[in-house]
C-alpha cells in the first residue's frame, strides 16, 4: 500500500470550480500560467502557499459547479498530491480521476484538522492525524487503474491499445 | 426488479437486458456535445497526445460556440479558430453564434431514450425530452470522440412526484429554486432526479427544460421526465423521432421520494454565493441592485422573454442598471422579433444581445466589477462568478428579475 505524509490547507464546503479556477483565467494559455490564479475568489494567496506534496482537506460537495477541467488539472500543477472532503461534486470527481489527480472521501477528518498540520495516509487504508486514525476505503480497480497510468488519456493504451506519444 | 428510465436508457446503451445501480458498465455514447468552453482542450490532446488519432463517428459529434460569442479576445479567437478547423476537417457538426449549446441541442437533435455526453454541466438538460444527458470533462468528451464508448456507474434515482399547477405569477424557475434549497447543492449527488406525477405532465417541454437544466446545482447526475405526449408533440413538431420512449416500472427502486404540491410555490431567490440558499423572494426586496440579466440555457427561451416583455411593457428600466436580455437561440430571438417582445424590451432600455451564455458565465458580456449586484436568471450565483470576487449574485425568475430592473432594487412583479 502507498504511504505519504503531508502539510494540510483546510477549506471548506461547497468549494466550486468557480473558486478554482474563475472564468477570466480559462483565457490563459497553459495550465502553469492559469496555476497562479488557483483558488483567488477565496485565497488570493494560497496557490502561492501550496507547495508540491502538500494535501487538501475540505467539507461537502469539493469541486460543484463546471465540468471545466482546468479545475482538477490547475490543483495537480499547484502540486497537490491529494484532496479529502466529506464528498466531491461528481463532475469533478470523474474529472479528477481522469487527470490522475487523487480524490478521497473521508466523512470525519475535515471537522478535526487544523490547517498546517500534518498527515500520514496509506492508501485503502487509513488516514493518521495526532494520533488518531480515519478509515478509508479503496477505489474501484477501473479507476485506481486510471490514477497509477497517469490520467484517462494514458490509461487509453493499455485498456483499448491507443498509442499514445511518450 | 423493474427499472427506472435512466436505468433503461442506460441498459439499452450497454446492450444489457437489466441494469441496477452501482452496476458500473461501458456503453455506447448516441451523441456528444462539446462547446468553445474546453474544446479546443479536446482538440490539444487529440492532436498531441495520440499517436493514432482517429474519430470513431463524426456523425455523432456536435461543436457549438457558445460561450464567448463574438469571440473577445485573440486568445479566445484562437482556441475557436482551432475549435472551427478541427469541426471542418472532421465532418463535425459545427454551430456558432446561433445559441446557447442546450438550446441547440434541444432544438435540432437530442431524442427520448437517448444517452448524450456533453463537455459542459448543464448537459442534464435533455432529460426534458426523455434522454440521460449528463455532464463531463473534456477527456471524458475525447475518450467518447474517439471510442465512441464510455464507462459510467449506474446512478441511484430519486422521484420527485409534482401535483397541481403553479399559481399566477410563479414559475418553474421558482419551483425548481425552491426544490434545490430543500435538497441542497449536493442533495442529489451522483443521483437521478426523476420529475413524474400529473404536475410534471402538466408543464410544457420549456419548462422541463427549466427544470432540468438545474439538476446538476443539486449535484444530480441528470433529471429526467417520461417522454409523454407533451414530448412527442415537441420532437414530432421537429421532424425528429424517438429512439426509445420509457417510463419507470412500477416496482421499479428509488432511493428516496420527495413530493412537491406546485400551488403552495411562491416567487423565491437564490442568495449569493450559493444556488441552495433559497429564500422567498420577499426577503431580499430592497437590495439594491447594478445589473439584471435576462437569459441562459437555463432561462433565455420565448417563455420567458415573453414574460419579461410583459413587465417591461409601458416601463422603463431604472437609470442605474443595466438591462441585459440575450435569447438562448436565433430561433428564439426570431420569435421574440415577431411578437415585438424585443421592441418591447429596447423601447424600454434594455440591452437586447446576441445569443450566447453571456454574463451567466462570467466572461465576453456584462461581467460586473467590484462589489456590484447582479440579479440575473442565470444558472450559478457562485463568488466572482459574474466577474469581480467581491461582486454578488441573486438568482430569481425572468419576472423578479425584470421588475427589479424597472425598480433598481429586488422587487417580485406584484410591487411594481
Amino acid at each position: 500500500m502507498e504511504q505519504f505524509t503531508g502539510r494540510v490547507w483546510v477549506l471548506g464546503d461547497d468549494i466550486d470550480t468557480d473558486i478554482i479556477i474563475p472564468t477570466e483565467y480559462l483565457a490563459l494559455k497553459t495550465i502553469e500560467d492559469m496555476k497562479q490564479y488557483g483558488f483567488s475568489p477565496l485565497r488570493p494567496e494560497l496557490a502561492g502557499q501550496i507547495r508540491e506534496g502538500d494535501i487538501i482537506v475540505a467539507g461537502k460537495n469539493f469541486g460543484c459547479g463546471s465540468s471545466r477541467e482546468q479545475a482538477p488539472e490547475v490543483i495537480k500543477a499547484l502540486g497537490i498530491k491529494c484532496i479529502f472532503a466529506k464528498s466531491f461534486a461528481r463532475i469533478f470527481f470523474r474529472n479528477s480521476i481522469n487527470n490522475g489527480l487523487l480524490l478521497i472521501e473521508q466523512p470525519d477528518l475535515y471537522d478535526d484538522i487544523k490547517e498546517g498540520d500534518r498527515i500520514s495516509v496509506t492508501l485503502g487504508q487509513e488516514v493518521v492525524y495526532q494520533g488518531r486514525k480515519y478509515p478509508i476505503a479503496s477505489l474501484p480497480d477501473n479507476l485506481l487503474e486510471i490514477i497509477n497510468a497517469g490520467g484517462l488519456v494514458k490509461a487509453m493504451r493499455k485498456r483499448n491499445g491507443l498509442d499514445e506519444r511518450p | 426488479m423493474g427499472m427506472t428510465i435512466a436505468e433503461k436508457i442506460i441498459a439499452l446503451a450497454a446492450g444489457v437486458p437489466e441494469v441496477k445501480a452501482g452496476d458500473i458498465h461501458t456503453v455506447n455514447l448516441d451523441r456528444m456535445m462539446s462547446n468553445d468552453g474546453t474544446t479546443h482542450l479536446t482538440v490539444d490532446m487529440y492532436n498531441n497526445k495520440l499517436k493514432h488519432p482517429r474519430i470513431a463517428d463524426a456523425g455523432k459529434m456536435v461543436f457549438i460556440v457558445d460561450h464567448n460569442v463574438p469571440s473577445d479576445s485573440p486568445k479566445t479567437a484562437a482556441s475557436q479558430k482551432k475549435m472551427r478547423d478541427f469541426a471542418r476537417e472532421n465532418g463535425i457538426d459545427f454551430w456558432e453564434g446561433k445559441g446557447v449549446c442546450h438550446q441547440i441541442m434541444m432544438e435540432h437533435y437530442v431524442r427520448p431514450g437517448e444517452l448524450i455526453f456533453g463537455a459542459d454541466s448543464h448537459t442534464c438538460t435533455y432529460g426534458a425530452l426523455g434522454a440521460f444527458g449528463t455532464g463531463v470533462g473534456c477527456t471524458d468528451l475525447l475518450y467518447g470522440m474517439v471510442t465512441g464508448t464510455s464507462w459510467v456507474l449506474v446512478p441511484e434515482t430519486i422521484r420527485f412526484n409534482l401535483i397541481g399547477k403553479l399559481p399566477e405569477g410563479v414559475y418553474p424557475r421558482d419551483l425548481m429554486l425552491t426544490i434545490i434549497g430543500e435538497v441542497g447543492a449536493n442533495g442529489c449527488n451522483y443521483q437521478v432526479m426523476e420529475f413524474t406525477g400529473d404536475g410534471a405532465h402538466g408543464l410544457s417541454v420549456n419548462d422541463r427544460m427549466v427544470l432540468c437544466n438545474l439538476a446538476v446545482e443539486a449535484g444530480a447526475k441528470t433529471a429526467v421526465f417520461e417522454a409523454d405526449d407533451v414530448a412527442l408533440e415537441y420532437l414530432k413538431s421537429r421532424g425528429r423521432e424517438p429512439k426509445a420512449v420509457f417510463t419507470s416500472d412500477p416496482d421499479a427502486h428509488y432511493v428516496r421520494e420527495y413530493t412537491f404540491d406546485l400551488s403552495r410555490i411562491q416567487p423565491v431567490a437564490a442568495r449569493p454565493d450559493f444556488v441552495d440558499d433559497v429564500v422567498p423572494a420577499k426577503e431580499v426586496c430592497g437590495v439594491r441592485i447594478d445589473e439584471a440579466f435576462l437569459g441562459s440555457c437555463n432561462n433565455g427561451r420565448i417563455d420567458e422573454l415573453r414574460v419579461g416583455a410583459s413587465i417591461l411593457k409601458g416601463r422603463r428600466v431604472s437609470e442605474h442598471v443595466r438591462f441585459l436580455v440575450v435569447p438562448a437561440s436565433q430561433e428564439v430571438y426570431l420569435q421574440a422579433l415577431e411578437e415585438g417582445l424585443i421592441q418591447t424590451f429596447m423601447e424600454s432600455g434594455a440591452i437586447v444581445m446576441n445569443p450566447n451564455c453571456s454574463v451567466c458565465w462570467g466572461s465576453c458580456q456584462g461581467v460586473i466589477g467590484e462589489n456590484e449586484v447582479l440579479i440575473s436568471t442565470g444558472t450559478r450565483n457562485f463568488k466572482g462568478r459574474a466577474g469581480h470576487p467581491s461582486s454578488k449574485v441573486y438568482l430569481g425568475s425572468a419576472a423578479t428579475v425584470a421588475a427589479s430592473a424597472v425598480k433598481g432594487e429586488i422587487c417580485t412583479a406584484d410591487m411594481l
